[in-house]
């Protein structure tokens, strides 16, 4: 269970989010939607622990583990994935490579056994193929020279390998071609799990006719103004933000 | 705190766990006094039954290497050198032994600690290792197949005593006794290093390798290589490094000599990791090399890799002369530098005749509080009609207090010729290290992971052992030093 309580935050001394509240249980998928500007990046890098997002006050507890007291790499470790909105570009650094020292360094961390090379090879590989990736994808830079909606299809890679239990995805929508969203949408989908909860954040509610969200919460100014089933979606989109009172 | 300062810390911690290969090995050391002289050279001359020729031609390097100064034009501090309080020849007493079973077993045990388990690793890698223990070489495998083909590789000074007359026709063509005040040095009291002639049209079949190390206290190692690859052949030489922790600063000036003829090919791969000082700066291997490969044939080709990870002070430029009609010359380079360590490293390339082409690649790291200069000639002579030159030369910093400097010298005589030059500084981003920590990497892996990455043009240009092997050192100097 993700519990967050009257979280505040800011960045170069701003303050972006100013007391957010919120539960996530396991199974379930919570989406979260706003216009920009309104936390909802932010609210992200605060949970995966991004340095420069300094907690003001209030708290995030993952399990009833304080999750602001751990590194970015412990909470990985502890099942917190964030899904990038701009995957970062890593030259020299091969897709492969990379995912299988990440997926290793947290199954260390579990106590589990490391993964060799052949059977990394095999996961990877039938991964792959349910995202319509070629296998050409690993030996790759890790997102250098990658299309947007490859970069946004590695990111869902990464996810489906590293199996987190916390998934935040943010704009995981932006920049994707409506077949590239059904891909996208359908391996996010294939990773709802009872004992994985996801936040979905989000501008626009197409992908959430893709990913059918538990609750959705509506975040303006560094707050949670509203909160409620898909419809609250439909909702927005028919109304608009402006519709709903906030400025967009 | 950010990113990267946290990075330093993580490092500076691990680096307080010291050099990974520093130990040292109590072996009985034929050591002659400290002090260099007339009588010194002759000493080293007569221990090794050296002919007149050469006890002449050291002589002759030692008084040119009288009359010269210390080059100062490198980006480089140091205190001074007192030449004459160091030992110019250290021997382990037990010498040129017949099997591998004769070789003292202190001395084995020093390459198992260096990961260098000689007959295994040889057998294994397909690797012949000419094992140059101080100044002597102890044992040589794999010499039967080379014999096979005809191919020499042996210690430089055997090859003196059974090949002199190939030995005398090229030592010092490449890099004259007079070259460079280290390269006297060098040509005045080197001890050993190693011997290869390729025959004409001969494949190497299989990589040759020398492990260098320093062992013996305020034994400055003066090691000299000496390549030739005849018409049509081709070899690929591999030369690794590590040295014991100490406190005082260690001279080293070793000179390599590399000459390709017709359509023959040298590819000379270089792990450099001598112990670079501890994180005050205090001692440290002071590494001058004189490195020169001639193209001398017709559409020959020389290869120099490098990763340079140790010593205090980096003073090398491994270069090639372009001589045959469409010869081509290359430099692949990394050279990583932390705490308080000095690199001034790069290349020559000069182009003499047409349709020459070189490559430059260079990949500075800088972390800590160390220098890192790229400094590179590329030079177009009247007649390279057509000659080609690309380099490109990349910066990554590490922290704010560690500097790197890019010095290109390029000089073109001929209308035709072709000068590209590419240049980049840039610093590990933080979106890159909480990419890589947001999947769970360490930061300390996530920056190596990141290293690797920024060098891969380079490290893919080393033979596939030794590239492992130089991710390794990577890593490990990223342990102890950059971030």
């Amino acid at each position: 269970m993700l519990a967050i309580e009257n979280l505040a935050a800011t960045v170069d001394g701003k303050e972006i989010l100013k007391g957010i509240s919120l539960e996530v249980a396991p199974g379930q998928v919570h989406a979260i939607m706003g216009p920009n500007g309104s936390g909802k990046s932010t609210l992200g890098y605060v949970l995966a622990g991004r340095e420069g997002y300094e907690v003001t006050s209030g708290s995030a507890t993952w399990n009833g583990s304080d999750l602001l007291a751990m590194e970015p790499e412990e909470r990985a470790a502890a099942g917190v994935f964030l899904a990038f909105q701009y995957p970062v570009e890593l030259p020299g650094v091969g897709n492969a490579n990379f995912l299988r020292t990440a997926l290793n360094a947290i199954r260390r961390a579990r106590g589990e056994p490391e993964m060799d090379a052949m059977q990394f090879l095999k996961l990877a590989r039938a991964e792959l193929k349910k995202l319509g990736m070629p296998d050409e994808m690993l030996k790759r830079s890790v997102n250098v020279g990658f299309s947007g909606g490859e970069k946004k299809r590695n990111e869902i890679l990464q996810m489906a390998i590293l199996q987190p239990k916390l998934a935040i995805l943010d704009e995981t929508d932006s920049g994707l071609d409506i077949d590239a969203l059904r891909i996208v949408a359908d391996g996010v989908n294939a990773l709802r799990a009872p004992d994985r909860a996801m936040v979905v954040i989000t501008h626009y509610q197409r992908l959430l006719e893709l990913i059918v969200p538990d609750q959705v919460h509506v975040l303006a100014n560094g707050r949670i103004v509203k909160s409620g089933g898909r419809e609250l979606a439909l909702e927005l989109e028919a109304k608009g933000y402006a519709g709903l009172g906030l400025a967009a | 705190m950010p990113a990267v300062a946290e990075t330093l810390d993580t490092v500076r911690a691990a680096a307080e766990g010291g050099y990974k290969y520093g130990f040292e090995t109590d072996i009985a050391m034929d050591l002659a006094p400290k002090g260099l002289n007339e009588d010194i050279i002759r000493l080293i001359s007569a221990r090794k039954d050296e002919p007149g020729w050469l006890l002449d031609w050291r002589l002759k390097a030692f008084k040119a290497w009288q009359s010269m100064a210390e080059p100062s034009w490198a980006a480089v501090k140091y205190p001074p050198i007192d030449f004459q309080d160091l030992h110019y020849y250290a021997a382990p007493k037990k010498k040129m032994l017949a099997s591998m079973d004769e070789v003292d077993p202190e001395l084995l045990r020093t390459f198992e600690k260096l990961g260098v388990p000689l007959a295994e690793r040889a057998a294994l890698a397909g690797v012949a290792v000419d094992a140059v223990f101080d100044s002597v070489s102890v044992a040589t495998t794999f010499k039967d197949k080379l014999t096979e083909k005809g191919i020499i590789f042996c210690p430089i000074s055997e090859a003196v005593r059974e090949h002199p007359e190939l030995v005398r026709k090229y030592i010092g063509s490449v890099v004259p006794a007079g070259d460079n005040f280290y390269a006297a040095l060098n040509s005045a009291v080197f001890t050993d290093g190693s011997f290869v002639w390729i025959p004409r049209g001969v494949r190497c079949p299989m990589e040759l390798s020398t492990y260098f190390r320093i062992n013996a206290r305020n034994t400055g190692q003066f090691e000299r290589t000496l390549i030739i690859a005849e018409e049509g052949a081709s070899v690929s030489y591999l030369e690794g490094c590590t040295a014991p922790m100490r406190d005082e600063n260690q001279l080293h000036a070793a000179v390599v000599e590399l000459i390709a003829l017709d359509e023959a090919s040298i590819k000379y791969s270089t792990v450099q990791n001598w112990y670079p000082g501890d994180a005050e700066g205090r001692g440290g291997i002071f590494n001058f090399v004189t490195k020169r490969g001639a193209c001398r044939g017709r559409n020959s080709k020389i290869s120099w890799t490098q990763v340079e990870t140790g010593s205090a002070i980096t003073w090398k430029y491994p270069s090639c002369i372009l001589q045959g009609e469409g010869s081509i010359g290359e430099f692949y380079s990394v050279a990583m530098t932390n705490h308080f360590q000095q690199a001034d490293t790069g290349t020559k390339m000069i182009h003499l005749a047409p349709r020459t082409r070189s490559t430059i690649v260079s990949k500075g790291i800088s972390a800590g509080r160390s220098q890192n200069t790229y400094r590179g000639l590329v030079r177009m002579m009247p007649k390279a009609r057509d000659a080609r030159n690309h380099t490109q030369c990349d910066s990554l910093l590490i922290g704010n207090q560690c500097g790197a400097h890019t010095v290109p010298y390029i000089e073109s005589r001929c209308p035709t010729a072709k000068i590209e030059h590419e240049a980049t500084t840039s610093r590990i981003a933080e979106d890159q290290l909480f990419y890589c920590r947001q999947r769970g990497l360490s930061q300390e892996d996530a920056t190596g992971m990141i290293v690797n990455g920024f060098c891969k043009e380079v490290l893919a240009e080393l033979p596939m052992e030794f590239a492992v092997e130089a991710q390794k050192l990577l890593a490990i100097s990223l342990e102890g030093s950059v971030g």
